[in-house]
């Protein structure tokens, strides 16, 4: 199963380990981390699904490219990384 | 007179004391933008609202006084198609119910959204009839890029005047149901001639509502000061205020509806205090003049801003409190006719809230 792994600038809002869920786009992907932890869906996308504007989303070393319909590919053995993007002051 | 100081600022929310030396502590979320905080005097939770730059809004009730905080359900608009379709940005203000309304709680959004929570936030849904108004579609963005609700004053009548950046002033008589759109008499400069007295694009910049006199509506306008005597469905402009009209915040005198006060800065894209002094200004008479404070203030290259929701009065309209972009936060005993500096230290002030605690 595709392993998930948040950003450490999450972890000081919420408790987020690594999860191991299923799913082959990282739209399911993450359907299935929410539905595990109901309050992590508003961190990361938005009212209308979308991925937030400042969270990038990574399958192993590459960022996804479908930001709004999240339909990037993700295989079993796959990493997905969350990451906020750099901004802040 | 409060029995603590709550002050939202950038970089998280604080607890000012105003007795003896004045001593900053942090509540909670530090480092993290706090854009509204609220004690519900029903039942004296404390409410505050965050803004995470990545993260995005996110809303927290204490039952404690701040010990600990759990994190509550969003306001959060319905599914739609388009790449236009609304979002929560942040929330802008939190007010509670009416008398009967103990549970009740409002919430004031960008980009433009009402919500309405009966169960002290555990819920929360949108307020439809505001947000089909036809007319919505005119509202635009005042300082930010979509419209917002800052200022929501719900009367113990159960009168609600909505305030709107930039889409006028709205009044419901039905807990919400329904609305009509005020604001007759507000006039906006940066507007065409012929859309200038639109009142569904004007920016107020902060309504605030005698309590005891629920008529008497204040409006720091982006284009000066105006009152209004029916409850926000029409308003009168007042003029030839010194030294400015121009400014953010505005707190009406609970129980006297002709008392207000007002921070004055140069219009509009300037926003500093005139010849960098930094002063308050009160009537006492509905608007015909104004009295200039300066006592306990700086006077001499001061560049203090205060947004909206930073300025606040006591029950017995004697204490003040008001809170700098530039993080200075000055309390008043006497009315506003001197002032005090607690701290010049916070980060940016978004808002400050006077506390009750058990």
């Amino acid at each position: 199963m595709p392993q998930v792994t948040f950003t450490a600038n999450l972890q000081r809002h919420l408790d987020v380990p690594s999860l191991e869920v299923d799913g082959t786009r990282v739209g399911d992907v993450l359907a299935q981390v929410f539905k595990r932890k109901p309050r992590l869906r508003s961190y990361i996308v938005d009212d209308q699904g979308r991925l937030r504007r400042h969270v990038n989303v990574f399958v192993n070393s590459q960022m996804i490219a479908d930001r709004e319909g999240l339909s990037d590919t993700v295989r079993p053995d796959d990493e997905v990384f969350v990451f906020q993007a750099l901004s802040g002051g | 007179m409060a029995d603590a100081i709550y002050v939202a600022t950038r970089k998280g929310l604080f607890e000012v004391s105003y007795d003896g030396d004045p001593q900053t502590r942090p509540i909670a979320f530090l480092g993290d933008p706090v854009s509204a905080v609220l004690q519900n005097e029903h039942d004296g939770a404390i409410y505050a609202a965050l803004n995470l730059g990545h993260f995005g809004a996110k809303l927290h009730r204490s039952e404690d006084f701040g010990q600990t905080w759990q994190e509550l359900p969003l306001p959060s608009y319905p599914p739609s198609e388009g790449d236009d379709a609304a979002s929560l940005k942040f929330i802008w203000t939190l007010a509670r119910g009416g008398l009967e309304q103990p549970k009740r709680l409002w919430a004031g959004t960008l980009p433009g959204g009402l919500f309405r929570s009966d169960d002290r936030g555990e819920s929360w849904e949108l307020v439809e009839s505001l947000w089909n108004q036809p007319s919505r579609s005119e509202w635009f963005g005042g300082g930010y890029d979509e419209p917002g609700i800052h200022s929501i004053n719900v009367d113990d009548n159960g009168r609600i005047i909505v305030g709107i950046s930039c889409g006028g002033v709205w009044i419901s008589e039905d807990d919400g149901d329904s609305w009509t759109l005020g604001g007759k008499g507000l006039a906006a400069d940066y507007m065409p001639p012929d859309r200038r007295d639109d009142p569904t694009i004007q920016d107020p910049h902060r309504l605030a509502v005698c309590q005891d006199a629920p008529d008497t509506v204040w409006c720091q306008h982006h284009c000066g000061i105006f009152r209004s005597d029916d409850g926000g469905h029409t308003f009168t402009e007042i003029k030839e205020v010194a030294p400015s009209a121009f400014g953010f915040a505005v707190a009406a005198h609970p129980q006297d509806p002709k008392t207000a006060w007002f921070v004055p800065a140069v219009k509009d894209e300037c926003r500093v205090p005139v010849e960098g002094r930094f002063v308050v200004t009160r009537t006492r008479d509905g608007g015909t003049s104004f009295e200039i404070f300066s006592r306990g203030l700086p006077q001499e290259n001061a560049y203090d801003l205060v947004y909206r929701h930073a300025l606040e009065v006591g029950r017995a309209g004697k204490f003040l409190v008001m809170g700098s972009t530039t993080g200075a936060l000055w309390f008043s005993k006497d009315a506003g006719e001197s002032w005090r500096l607690l701290t010049g230290h916070l980060p940016p002030i978004a808002q400050v809230c006077l506390v009750g605690l058990p």
